[in-house]
């Protein structure tokens, strides 16, 4: 009784406590504002989801079976399916889910002020990411760990399926695409992160070689050696720098780098394994871990003061760093933190086949998505931290702000937020960096806004040091993602090309990798370098239809759900993914008549292609700009396209399940649910077991 | 008297915290595959003992080619 009370007290504290952060976080109208609120705030709400939502979902709608034999015992092969222990399960599904996308995204919509992009990291993942990663990751478990795609067309149909593999497709593209973009732009003109970023390579090469041959499988013995190397290899950079000679041989504009990038990611997707990628990824994630946990731990000691406004004027749609208004692109912007139609691809792929009780679902999906959206939030306040002029100074491109130092700072003064050209070229050489102004992408203003983080902690004269070392941090995972989602799209690729040639389906034939590989990287080598010759910066363009694809997957993974809830009777509760699905069906149908409607050139695909045709005709356009304005307004009208067909695949699935759900409540046969039958566990059911 | 309680108790804390290192180090090792080749070993001699076990080098090449066939990184 007393221990219940103390329950009882415990949680009440804790809302009361959440309740009055978030409150004073959206009713705070002052100079400043302390980061410490925002990091309470968090984890009280994913606590409070996690105590009562989770549970609640877990127990009425999914009902739970911890009596139940998981995949991984019933058809244990000592392989893929294998019976894990639960933490170890948490941190591979974490490890799998946790991308730069919440780094980027937070980091972008800071434009509208921290207040909006705060609330939706928070709402969306409680209600909406969480849910998704955790019923996906349930559905599948009970159906031997099958994929997204086999469970649209077990359980919606053969259209459902087709259409999830080919927005998978589409996405990846994309994603390699802007996160391309994102390290070009880190590397662009600074000799310092190019040597810096190169070197990863060699070192992956390095510790690749060491796990294979000189002491094959020692991962953590292989890691150690990369950190230190990686750690030692910023401070090589700085060297490079200093160089006269050498530090002009990695000093380059954004055109060679982007064909550099392209270039290696074929080479990525074609070598072996275990030369490059496995390394990477290994080194990738201790990175990404300790890099976050030092961030939280810095946070929580340093306490830094928010700068930036709840609310700046660009909700109405002007901002410099992406047009569009507040709704819906704050939803399609944050993306990854809040919900992330990518983790159903995880989710359904081998978390299920690893877990070694149902009772662990709660905590790797709904805790999973909850500690990413928390990686979310730190970079939100990284961003935050920031004077917002040097903020937009540093991602606003040249194409809208001016792309004289003069120029910029006179229109973001002008905005209300005070910068000056000593300012930003002190903070430059504090970075050492030729240059702070327009280095759009988020990857360089998150470097920063850690940087000057860390170095409040850890001594000003490393500024420099933290900066290249958070850009560091961000290139090897992004170059992870890069090179892991060429070769997942050559794999679809060759899936979809065997169906129309056998040979070509053959994932060991080289010609057929060569050829699929080189089809996968010219997709997003195509939008890369556009995105690189575009004045505008190319992240207002890739960004958002990014957000909108991964956003659409989400809505793909919750018509799955909401189907499998309607067909196993649970019409009551179906609301719980019903409500996310129907929202991100709004968002995504709202944002893609934005960018295919729209007047506004800033905005709409069309308009913009339009206007550029139109100044081209009547010749205003510079020589220069002219020469690559047909490309770009190819490129627009081919933007336009691409989202009406995500907008199409989305209401296809839609009408798709909709109509599988009215047959069944009519009565009418659908197809079968394919859920495996009840067999009792005979592991141990101890908590935390290890079988 | 109470010197010999506070070393027994400074003894049992002290085998406590040993304790949670170990299983902490186990944890990562395990969290990593470190110890794949070993748990790999062990999962033989259980389901399949008849048959002879890769070696390590074998195990480790057939463990990361299949690793990555599928999504295994996300955004």
């Amino acid at each position: 009784m007393q221990q219940r009370i103390g329950h009882i007290l415990l949680w009440l504290g804790i809302s009361v406590l959440g309740a009055s952060a978030v409150g004073g976080i959206a009713l705070h109208r002052g100079e400043s504002i302390n980061a410490l609120w925002f990091i309470v705030a968090a984890v009280c709400v994913y606590a409070i989801g996690y105590r009562f939502y989770s549970a609640w979902v877990a127990a009425r709608i999914l009902m739970l079976d911890d009596t139940r034999a998981t995949p991984a015992e019933r058809l244990n092969d000592g392989r893929d399916y294998l019976p894990t222990n639960r933490w170890v399960v948490f941190g591979h599904h974490f490890a799998a889910i946790a991308g730069p996308g919440p780094l980027i995204g937070p980091t972008l919509a800071a434009q509208f002020g921290y207040l909006p992009g705060t609330l939706w990291i928070l709402a969306g993942s409680v209600l909406g990411g969480c849910v998704q990663d955790m019923c996906v990751l349930f559905f599948s478990t009970r159906r031997n760990g099958r994929s997204l795609g086999q469970m649209a067309r077990d359980e919606l149909g053969p259209i459902g399926g087709a259409a999830a593999l080919f927005a998978t497709l589409l996405i990846m593209i994309i994603l390699i695409a802007v996160l391309g973009l994102v390290v070009v732009n880190a590397m662009k003109h600074s000799p310092w992160a190019t040597s810096t970023v190169i070197a990863t390579i060699p070192i992956a090469i390095i510790v690749g070689i060491y796990m294979r041959y000189i002491r094959p499988g020692r991962v953590l013995e292989g890691s150690l050696l990369g950190v230190i190397l990686l750690l030692l290899s910023v401070g090589g950079g700085g060297w490079v720098d200093q160089q006269p000679v050498l530090r002009e041989l990695f000093n380059h504009p954004g055109l060679p780098l982007a064909f550099g990038v392209i270039g290696y990611g074929f080479l990525a997707a074609v070598l072996p394994v275990w030369l490059l990628l496995a390394p990477r990824d290994y080194l990738s994630t201790f990175m990404k871990l300790g890099t976050v946990l030092l961030l939280a731990a810095a946070i929580i000691v340093l306490q830094p003061e928010i700068k930036m406004p709840a609310l700046t004027q660009f909700t109405d749609g002007s901002g410099p760093i992406f047009a569009g208004s507040i709704f819906p692109f704050v939803f399609i912007t944050i993306a990854c933190g809040a919900i992330s139609g990518f983790h159903a691809l995880i989710a359904s792929g081998t978390t299920p086949k690893l877990l070694s009780n149902e009772r662990d679902i709660p905590m790797i999906g709904y805790g999973g998505m909850a500690l990413e959206s928390f990686v979310a939030v730190m970079a939100l306040i990284a961003a935050t931290v920031l004077e917002p002029g040097i903020y937009f100074a540093i991602n606003s491109p040249a194409g809208i702000v001016g792309a004289l130092p003069s120029e910029a700072v006179a229109t973001i003064t002008s905005w209300g937020f005070p910068v000056t050209v000593e300012q930003m070229d002190a903070l430059a050489k504090a970075m050492g960096e030729a240059t702070l102004f327009a280095r759009t992408g988020g990857a360089p203003s998150l470097a920063v806004g850690m940087a000057s983080i860390f170095a409040s902690a850890f001594g000003e004269h490393l500024l420099a040091i933290w900066y290249h070392f958070a850009i560091m941090f961000e290139a090897v995972f992004i170059l992870t993602t890069l090179d892991a989602g060429t070769r997942v799209g050559r794999f679809m690729l060759q899936d979809m090309l065997g169906n129309l040639w056998p040979k070509l389906g053959r994932t060991s034939w080289y010609p057929s990798v060569i050829f699929s590989s080189a089809l996968v990287v010219a997709g997003w080598g195509y939008f890369l370098y556009i995105g690189v010759i575009d004045p505008n910066g190319g992240v207002n363009i890739l960004w958002p239809l990014f957000g909108i694809a991964n956003q659409m997957l989400a809505a793909i993974a919750l018509c799955v759900c909401t189907g499998i809830l309607i067909k196993s009777g649970k019409l009551k509760y179906v609301w719980v993914t019903a409500l996310p699905l129907l929202w991100l069906t709004i968002l995504t149908s709202t944002a893609v008549y934005e960018k295919v409607a729209s007047d506004n050139p800033r905005l709409g695909f069309f308009a913009a292609a339009d206007d550029l045709s139109q100044k081209l005709a009547s010749g205003v356009l510079p020589p220069e700009k002219a020469a690559v304005a047909p490309q770009l307004i190819f490129n627009q009208q081919l933007d336009a396209w691409l989202a009406m067909l995500f907008a199409a695949l989305l209401w296809i699935i839609i009408l798709d399940m909709l109509r599988m759900a009215s047959r069944h409540l009519r009565g009418l046969p659908v197809a079968e649910s394919k859920e495996t039958p009840y067999q009792q566990t005979r592991l141990e059911t101890q908590q935390g077991a290890t079988a | 008297m109470q010197l010999a309680t506070a070393r027994s108790v400074c003894r049992q804390l002290g085998q406590a915290l040993r304790l949670k290192l170990k299983q902490g180090w186990s944890l990562l090792r395990e969290l990593s595959g470190d110890d794949a080749y070993e748990r790999y070993l062990q999962h033989q001699a259980l389901h399949h003992p008849d048959e002879t076990p890769l070696c390590r080098h074998a195990f480790f090449k057939r463990e990361q080619q299949q690793k990555w066939q599928g999504v295994k990184r996300c955004c």
